[in-house]
């Protein structure tokens, strides 16, 4: 059967991994190809990698950051924040990824989504929705800059025309739950992938094995995301994992 | 030295990635004289079966069928397992290597049109490329057309009903999912073709 993926997330800032970590048996902690490493052992079926350097300068490691962490990683891999153009796409795949995460340039110029799948492939792109319910509740914007610029732009439409467009996956964030730890949103993630065919990857708002059983139960949700409760050991892969199968929701376990 | 199969179509990194992390001698190549002499002959793939009409024009299809006809390990991975059949509805126009009989379909409509995930597999069968790989093992797809049934099929896989998930033919392999991407299970499945 076709299980839910559990998704690592990490965000790197200048070639390290924020959000503060604490994992075990690792030299150097904040590193994030060891990181990466570290969650595939563990059990993470896939990994991504945020690039969340505010300063450009600070972008040019990100390559080499990249390159390090595919060179042991031998599951699903997808590269997001600062690809602008094609050319960017094509730097970060010749680094090892195998998918591009796109949200800004992508909401500037929808058409990056049509040239990145007709490259390499629908399968290769992600494009990042996050999401922020709108001031009266009826309905969900999209933001851009790490969710500092409003678009006016209703994430539910904008999700149809990103699949219309050539994406292969949606990693969706609720904004107003991100870093809370009070549980996905359930309601927004059933409304996209209620409209789309491709997979959604739930975000924003994991605090315990119960919001993983919600998202896929509720909110029909293909895989979930999740940076801090990994990193911080709040759960483990493998507890995570474990617990939800005894919700018989279908996981990669044992790996 | 392995052949890996470049026809434009993707990113074959994490192919070669796979290989060389096994310490099997290995090169990217489009070069139909490079497949000719090669040990072993990974053709990758995603995207679309119409781009596998470059194999043809580039002169890659005759070093390849060339290739197999002496007896050379052959590895097609996700369209270039398609690519061994006869054809793909995706594509009509495209004609496939025809190695095995059939033409690679949709998945039904009652399941979301693309498979993308790990799913496990049923691999009873005994066959070469499972060799030390424990039952139902997990594996990663992404596709939206699959193999027809066919005889040569050592594993199923189970996605809006039963579908042939990996052919082996002698020295001739197919698997639609793609063991680069598909933890130790998938380094297993490469290391046994990659000794053969």
């Amino acid at each position: 059967m076709l299980t839910k993926r559990i998704i690592a997330c990490l965000d790197v800032d200048g070639g390290r991994v924020v959000k503060g970590v604490q994992f075990e048996n690792l030299r150097d902690a904040g590193d994030p190809a060891e990181l990466a490493k570290a969650h595939s052992e563990s059990g993470a079926d896939e990994i991504v990698l945020l690039d969340i350097s505010a300063a450009h300068e600070r972008r040019a490691t990100i390559l080499d950051t990249v390159r390090r962490a595919a060179a042991q990683l031998f599951i699903p891999f997808t590269v997001g924040g600062g690809i602008r153009s094609l050319e960017d796409a094509a730097a970060v795949f010749a680094a090892g990824a195998d998918k591009i995460g796109i949200n800004s340039a992508a909401l500037a110029d929808p058409d990056l989504i049509t040239q990145i799948a007709l490259r390499f492939g629908s399968q290769a792109v992600v494009v990042a929705i996050d999401a922020k319910r709108d001031m009266n509740g009826s309905c969900w914007k999209a933001f851009t800059h790490g969710g500092r610029t409003g678009t006016g732009c209703d994430a539910v439409a904008w999700a149809e025309e990103a699949e219309d467009r050539g994406a292969g996956e949606l990693l969706l964030t609720s904004m107003d739950r991100d870093g809370t730890a009070s549980g996905f949103d359930c309601e927004l993630t059933r409304a996209v992938a209620g409209s789309v065919r491709i997979p959604v990857i739930a975000s924003g708002g994991a605090g315990g094995a119960q919001h993983f059983v919600e998202v896929f139960r509720d909110g029909n949700a293909d895989a979930a995301l999740a940076a801090s409760i990994f990193h911080y050991g709040l759960t483990s892969l493998g507890d995570l994992k474990q617990e939800l199968a005894a919700q018989d929701i279908p996981v990669r376990w044992p790996c | 030295m392995i052949a890996i199969v470049d026809y434009g179509a993707g990113n074959l990194v994490s192919v070669k990635k796979a290989v060389d992390f096994l310490g099997h001698e290995c090169a990217i190549t489009s070069d139909p004289a490079e497949v000719a002499k090669a040990t072993s002959i990974i053709l990758p793939g995603v995207g679309h079966f119409a781009s596998t009409a470059a194999i043809e024009k580039s002169g890659l299809r005759d070093a390849i069928s060339g290739a197999i006809g002496r007896g050379v390990p052959f590895l097609g991975i996700c369209v270039g397992m398609q690519w061994m059949f006869e054809g793909s509805q995706e594509s009509p126009a495209t004609a496939g290597l025809g190695l095995l009989r059939g033409e690679c379909e949709r998945f039904p409509a009652n399941v979301k049109s693309h498979h993308v995930g790990w799913n496990d597999l049923d691999t009873t069968v005994s066959s070469l490329l499972f060799r030390g790989v424990k039952s139902a093992p997990f594996v990663y797809f992404t596709h939206s057309f699959r193999v027809p049934a066919n005889r040569t099929t050592v594993a199923y896989c189970e996605y809006g009903g039963r579908f042939p998930a990996a052919v082996e033919k002698d020295h001739v392999f197919g698997v639609q999912f793609h063991p680069e991407k598909s933890g130790e299970i998938g380094l297993q499945v490469l290391r046994n073709f990659c000794s053969l």
